[in-house]
Order: structure tokens, then C-alpha cells, then sequence
């Protein structure tokens, strides 16, 4: 009985969506303070019951309700709980299903964050959720039902979590992603929002920059938790494929980035109005494409669940709706440029400009290389695909320049910068970075044009980074007075580029770097795997929960000392009759040493990979430390402190709406 | 000039540029990097260059697989049940690798007809069938030679 009320609680979740998208924008536009007083209530009731259908889909994974055919799908009663919890959300339903439960947190979060936001706001952005609320629920409702059931022919047993997914890794990865591309939503409604009330201005820029930047900083979590999953669990040491799918996480992270830069501009210099728009409706509209293109069966891959025309038409019709509908209201309402506050041709503006001209352009380029296949299909044209050098060649100038344009931004000031003084500024960042660089290049033994650029880039940002801190923190106090005063969104800018730059290096080195070998080896074989000499001692059986294993154990030498033993495994999962490469890797701050076994090629010898990945942890340490840098921007005192100038805001959109009579304030 | 239009110009150039480069970029690399398909009845008949890097797929051959006695090379025939051509590769073949399975290899073709796999592609799991694949035993399975496997592979497609 609980799958029909999980579907109940859905069906009435999908009402008051409806209600919240029509009942709180009436308010708004007549100026009923009686109907916009429901958009809180309508917000809080679409969570729980939302959030009600999300526990018992869990419950009936917890208790092997095999009657439910997307649990038969998902779970296996031999699965360890943890897996059942996480297999919730394993296939298309149930993530959908999440999808849709953390769009309606994120509303649930605006409704209990904005309370110092002027009524009217805060009823169209609601409403405006409310609306893409309705077109999730309505997805999910008529195309793909978690609670369907399979009667009366109940199966015995289910048919298990594919075993990709039965890792800690699929724990936290839909989830981080997830929030991130459902964050932007909220970017998106507060956009829209201020396009129907015609006020762009620097009070609705920050109130949309910490949205912005927290789901831009799950996103990041999200796509880093990613890289590393596919690094150790797809076996092979890979840590970007340029997929497809990637690609459609990649496109709203990058159009987010240059979001949340055009963001400050519009906040601090209020310029750059109708881009900020514009990218706001991008980047949601980018998170539609991704969730198009991931879910429904246009591409084949890991994550395409089922390939089901009507769900892709469904997400389809979804995204021109949304895309038509909002271009069309940003036609009409989209403030005309006319500029009051200038700047020089050398400012920060011009800088995070450029900035933004570089991120765009990734973003272009990334999509370009991911949809030009799917549209070629489409149109029967040929069957092609585009390979991962195409990224690397054209991604890689645009990180390039785009780190050292960074560098030298970190120093430019408002309005107008003196292009003399910041030359002479920029010339002990330059040498210092120049001569890092070069001792990384000796570092590695080699030098390669483009691991220098890398590694130069990733160098500059950071000199440039600590020098800014040093000159902001000078302080007759002292320096550690000077330090605390700085602002959190500053530090938190700081962590951003440090960030960046981490995997910058990172990116670079192991690319460059980094040593991959094929082997054939047979138990008492070694073999040579940068300086590291890696010997096969044995191979072995052993029981999982719910699979077998052979596991290699092979010890690793450096210069003679025995640095580790590592146990990569086969496995092989009986009910799914799928087998799975576990890598084995000591990870170490400066290098990671991977060994994976492949192939039994004869009796004896096995098909081993060994690999040797120097900095390739600081990928994923880097987007930590992105990510906490967002997390440390949007705790920043001024987002708190401003209730006075809402005040000011509100009569004025009393009277921008044109109903300055009715409302009270 | 007046300033405002001066700045607006160099935006509008620094605009144009960008531009122009990242068109160029683009293009540039596409050219190199798109990977055409070619089944293997194509191959046999020689529609497909040689020396330039393609994708092919097909089912495996059964019996086909040979391994070299101490290296990881691997050779194996890859058929569309109307022709068949010979694929060499050297490295670890993907888990779901076997005879009789769907497979996709990304290689040149040399000019003694040998399409040498610099990687290659399996599927996920045993009701997925690269669409390349399913697609190319379709086309040459119009009748007699119509097996399960292409029925599923069809359906697969089917979206």
C-alpha cells in the first residue's frame, strides 16, 4: 500500500506545485498581499509531500518490496543496506525522483533564506519554481513512475544495482551533481523573476550571487566526485573522457562560472545587466540539456538508464518551453544598454569581460564537439564521433589564457587600472612563476610546450593569488590583523583561483607526466613502471557479499624499499552476470601508483595495466578546495546585513509594477 | 575617436577576435578529429581510407580470437555475418569482451586490409549493443540471417 501513497504524495506535490506557480505571481502582478502570502505555505507543502514520496521509495528498497518494479530493477535482497539506500537513486526513476526532490529543497531554501526579500520578489522567484516544479512532477508522473508495480507476477528476488554503481563513490555522486544543476534554478527564477518586474539592478545581483555560487560549488563537488568514481571504479585510470556525458555536467559548470563572474560585476559596477540574464537562463537551460541528454537514451552510456522516446521528447518539449519562453520574456524586457557608470579599456570590468569571452567560448566549443555527433545522427548525415583530442586541442589555449588573464586580473581595480603601473606590478609575479615553472619542468625531466603553458598558467594564478593576499594584508596592526580583515568573500575568492590552479597543475602533469603500461606478466614477473618497479607475488580467490573474486597482490618497490603491497581485483557479480576491473592504488599527495588487472591472456599470465599518476590527486583536491572557497564566499557578512537597502527596493517595485496603491508595505 | 565609442570598439574587436580564433580552433580540430563509422561490409569492399583513423564495429567472430604467446597483442575477426575483417590490438581488452559480443574499434586501417585497434569498446552490460553496431548487423541481416541478438540490438536502436 505505501508505493500508492508515495505516488499519492506525488500527485498532490504536482498540484501544489501548480497552485505555486499560478496563486503567488497573480499576487505579485495585482498586488494582492493575500496571494502572495501563499507562496511560502504552497513551497513548504511541495517539500513534504515531495520529501515523503523520496522515504518511501527508500523503504521500499529497505524492506525488498519487489512488488515495485523499479526496485526489481535496482536491488537484490543480498545487497548491503548502504547500497540499497544509494540504489534509490541507481536508475532513472529514482534519480529523477531526487532530481526533483532537491529542485524542490532549493525552493523550500528560498522560501526560509529570503525573508528579508521584498514580498513581490520573493512570490515571482517562488512562482517561477513552482513552474519548473510542474514540469518535473508531470515528467515524472507520466513517464516514469518510481512506484510502478509489478502485479500480480511479484518476483522472487530483484535484479540487482548494476555493480558500477555499488560504490561510495555513486553514494555522493548524483546528489553533489544533482544540486548543482538543480541550483541554478534558482539563478534562473530570480532572473526571470527580474525580468518581469523589469528591476535589474545591484540589489537583485546579490541576491542571486550566493545561490549562484553554492550550486556552482555542488556542481563542482559533484563533477571532481565524478572524475575520481570513473578514476577507480572504471578500472582503467582515466580520470576525464571528454563523454558526453561529462560534457553535459561540464557545460553548466563552465557557463556557471562565468555566471557567477558577470554576477559580481553587475553587483559591484552595476554593468554587464542583460548578459548576467542571459547567462542565468543559459546556464539552467544547459542543466535541462545535460538532463536531456543524460536521460533519455540519446546517448549510450553509463548513466543512460532506459532509452525511451517518450521521455526524450517529454525533456525535449521541456527545454524549448523553457528556452522559447524565457529568450521571449528576455526580448521584451531585457533592459536597453544604456550604461551609466563607465570604465577604462584597462579595468576589472574589462577583465571579467574577457573572462567571461574565454568561459563562453569553452562552453561553446564543449557543446559544439558533444552535439554536432547527436544532430548529424539525428539527421541520418552519418555516424561519427568526435574524439577526446578535439577537446584537448581547443580546451586546452582557452585554460591557458584563461589563467592568465586570471593572474593578471587578481591585480586590476574598477574603472580604471594604469596600464604602466600594472605592468610593473605583474613583473615579479611573472618571474617568480617563470622560474617555479622551469624547476617543475626540471622536476619532471622534460620539458613539453604545452606542459609548460599548463603549469606556468597554474604557477601565475598563484603567485599572483598569495601576492594580492600579502599587498591587501598589510596592516599597521600587523600582518595577522591585516589577514583577519579581509573579507570571507574574499577569501573565498582566494580558494576559488587557488583552486583552479590546483587543477591546472594537476590537469597538466599527469597529462604530461604520467606513465601508462599494458603488461603481460605471470605470478614472480616484475615489471617497470616509471621509477617504480612493481612485482606480481600471487593471484587468489575470495567471496564478496554478493560476488567472487580473483585478486592480484603485487608488491611495489621504489629505489629497492618496499613502498606497498596492492590487491587489485576481478570481480564477478552472479545475478547481474556482469564482471567488474577494481583497480588497486596508493594514493599519495604527489603521485598515485595504480595497478589493475585485466584479461587472463593464458594459464599463467594475466593482462596487467600499471600506471604511475604524479599530482593527479590535486584534480580532485583542487575542486575540494573550489568548492570550499564558494562555500566560504556566500557566509560573507554583507549578505546578512541588508535589510535597509530591501527597504528602499520595495517601495520602489511597488511602483515599478504600477500598483503602488493597493500594496502595503 | 570619443572614448565611449573608442571602448566600444576595442570590445567590439577584442569580441571579433576571440571569435574568430575559437572558430578557427574549432574547425581546425574537428577536421582532424572527426571518427567516421564503417561497418564491415564497407571495409571489405574498400569504401574505407586507409591510414585514417575510424571507427568500425561488429559482432566478434566466434573462434576468431588469437592471442600472441608473450605479448598482449590480440588478434580477432569483427563480422556483420556479410563480411568480415581482421582487427589487431595490443593491450587489455575491455571486461565484456568475448566472441559472439559487440564490440567497436576506434584504429586505422593498414594496407594489407588490417584494421589495427588502438582501443576498444564493449558494452556495459548484456542488454546494451553500441548503436553503431546494432544498426550495421541490421543492414546486412534484411532476411535470413536475422539472429536474437539482432532482434534486441534493433529494439536497442529503437528510439
Amino acid at each position: 500500500m505505501y508505493p500508492e501513497l508515495g505516488q499519492l504524495a506525488l500527485i498532490l506535490s504536482l498540484l501544489l506545485a501548480v497552485l505555486l506557480s499560478v496563486v503567488p505571481l497573480a499576487g505579485a502582478l495585482t498586488g494582492r498581499d493575500s496571494l502572495q502570502a501563499f507562496a511560502r505555505p504552497l513551497a513548504t507543502g511541495m517539500f513534504v509531500f515531495t520529501a515523503l514520496a523520496f522515504v518511501i521509495l527508500t523503504h521500499a528498497f529497505l524492506v525488498d518490496d519487489f512488488s515495485v518494479a523499479y526496485v526489481a530493477n535496482n536491488s537484490n535482497s543480498m545487497l548491503p543496506w548502504y547500497y540499497k539506500m544509494s540504489a534509490v537513486w541507481g536508475g532513472h526513476e529514482g534519480s529523477l525522483l531526487m532530481w526533483i526532490l532537491m529542485l524542490i529543497g532549493w525552493t523550500l531554501a528560498v522560501a526560509i533564506f529570503s525573508r528579508n526579500l521584498p514580498s513581490v520578489m520573493i512570490s515571482q522567484v517562488l512562482s517561477v519554481l513552482g513552474m519548473v516544479s510542474v514540469g518535473f512532477l508531470l515528467f515524472i508522473i507520466l513517464t516514469s513512475n518510481p512506484f510502478d508495480r509489478l502485479l500480480p507476477n511479484v518476483p522472487a528476488d530483484g535484479q540487482d544495482l548494476n555493480p558500477l554503481l555499488q560504490d561510495i563513490g555513486l553514494i555522493m555522486h548524483p546528489p553533489m551533481l544533482y544540486m548543482g544543476y538543480v541550483g541554478f534554478s534558482v539563478a534562473f527564477a530570480f532572473a526571470i523573476a527580474a525580468l518581469i518586474n523589469g528591476r535589474l539592478d545591484a540589489a537583485w545581483a546579490r541576491w542571486s550571487r550566493p545561490w549562484t555560487t553554492v550550486a556552482w560549488s555542488f556542481l563542482t563537488l559533484g563533477i571532481a566526485l565524478g572524475s575520481w568514481w570513473a578514476y577507480y571504479e572504471l578500472g582503467w585510470g582515466g580520470w576525464w573522457f571528454w563523454d558526453p556525458v561529462e560534457n553535459a555536467s561540464l557545460l553548466p559548470w563552465l557557463s556557471g562560472t562565468a555566471l557567477m563572474h558577470s554576477l559580481a560585476v553587475t553587483e559591484k559596477r552595476g554593468v554587464f545587466k542583460s548578459w548576467t540574464v542571459l547567462l542565468a537562463i543559459v546556464t539552467f537551460a544547459l542543466s535541462l540539456l545535460g538532463t536531456f541528454l543524460v536521460r533519455s537514451g540519446v546517448l549510450t552510456s553509463v548513466h543512460a538508464f532506459a532509452s525511451d522516446p517518450e521521455r526524450g521528447s517529454f525533456l525535449l518539449a521541456l527545454l524549448a518551453i523553457t528556452i522559447l519562453a524565457s529568450l521571449t520574456l528576455y526580448a521584451f524586457r531585457a533592459p536597453v544598454v544604456h550604461v551609466r557608470s563607465r570604465y577604462g579599456s584597462l579595468s576589472r570590468e574589462i577583465f571579467l569581460l574577457l573572462n567571461n569571452v574565454l568561459l563562453v567560448s569553452a562552453t561553446l566549443l564543449v557543446a559544439i564537439g558533444t552535439l554536432y555527433p547527436l544532430v548529424l545522427d539525428y539527421l541520418d548525415l552519418g555516424k561519427l564521433s568526435i574524439g577526446e583530442p578535439f577537446f584537448n586541442t581547443t580546451f586546452s589555449p582557452l585554460a591557458v589564457a584563461t589563467g592568465l588573464l586570471l593572474g593578471a586580473g587578481i591585480f586590476s581595480r574598477w574603472k580604471k587600472t594604469d596600464g604602466g603601473w600594472l605592468a610593473r606590478k605583474l613583473l615579479w609575479p611573472l618571474a617568480v612563476s617563470l622560474i617555479a615553472s622551469a624547476l617543475v619542468m626540471i622536476g619532471y625531466g622534460g620539458f613539453a610546450p604545452w606542459a609548460f603553458l599548463g603549469v606556468f598558467a597554474a604557477m601565475w594564478v598563484t603567485v599572483a593569488t598569495f601576492w594580492d593576499l600579502w599587498d591587501k594584508s598589510s596592516s599597521r596592526k600587523g600582518r595577522l590583523h591585516g589577514l583577519k580583515r579581509q573579507s570571507r568573500s574574499y577569501w573565498g575568492m582566494v580558494l576559488g583561483h587557488l583552486g583552479l590552479a590546483m587543477v591546472m597543475a594537476g590537469a597538466t602533469v599527469v597529462s604530461n607526466y604520467g606513465i601508462e603500461r599494458d603488461v603481460r606478466m605471470q605470478p614472480g614477473d616484475r615489471a617497470m613502471v616509471g621509477d617504480y618497479e612493481i612485482v606480481f607475488t600471487d593471484i587468489g580467490e575470495r567471496r564478496g557479499p554478493n560476488f567472487t573474486a580473483q585478486y592480484g597482490s603485487f608488491d611495489v618497490y621504489l629505489d629497492g624499499k618496499l613502498v606497498t603491497d596492492l590487491h587489485p581485483e576481478k570481480r564477478q557479480y552472479p545475478v547481474g552476470m556482469s564482471v567488474m576491473t577494481e583497480a588497486d592504488i596508493d594514493a599519495g599527495l604527489f603521485r598515485d601508483v595504480f595497478v589493475a588487472v585485466g584479461e587472463r591472456v593464458s594459464d599463467e599470465a594475466w593482462a596487467i595495466r600499471l600506471q604511475y599518476k604524479p599530482l593527479v590527486r590535486w584534480l580532485w583536491l583542487g575542486s575540494l578546495v573550489m568548492a570550499i572557497g564558494g562555500f566560504l564566499a556566500i557566509a560573507d557578512k554583507r549578505y546578512r546585513i541588508r535589510a535597509r537597502d530591501e527597504a528602499g527596493w520595495k517601495n520602489e517595485v511597488q511602483v515599478a509594477t504600477g500598483h503602488p496603491a493597493e500594496v502595503s508595505s | 575617436m570619443h572614448p565611449i565609442r573608442k571602448k566600444r570598439l576595442t570590445i567590439v574587436l577584442f569580441l571579433v577576435a576571440g571569435i574568430a580564433i575559437a572558430v578557427g580552433l574549432t574547425t581546425y580540430a574537428l577536421r582532424q578529429n572527426i571518427n567516421l563509422f564503417y561497418d564491415p561490409t564497407e571495409i571489405a569492399a574498400g569504401n574505407a581510407p586507409v591510414d585514417v583513423r575510424i571507427r568500425a564495429g561488429g559482432m566478434v567472430e566466434e573462434g576468431s580470437v588469437a592471442r600472441d604467446a608473450d605479448s598482449l597483442l590480440v588478434s580477432f575477426r569483427v563480422t556483420d555475418f556479410s563480411a568480415s575483417v581482421p582487427v589487431q590490438y595490443e593491450g587489455i581488452l575491455p571486461d565484456l569482451f568475448a566472441e559472439g559480443q559487440g564490440v567497436v574499434a576506434m584504429g586505422r586501417l593498414n594496407d594489407q586490409g588490417v584494421f589495427v585497434a588502438d582501443q576498444v569498446l564493449a558494452k556495459h552490460d548484456e542488454n546494451y549493443m553500441p548503436p553503431e553496431v546494432a544498426e550495421a548487423l541490421e543492414r546486412s541481416s534484411k532476411g535470413q540471417h536475422k539472429s536474437a541478438d539482432v532482434e534486441k540490438a534493433a529494439e536497442t536502436t529503437a528510439y
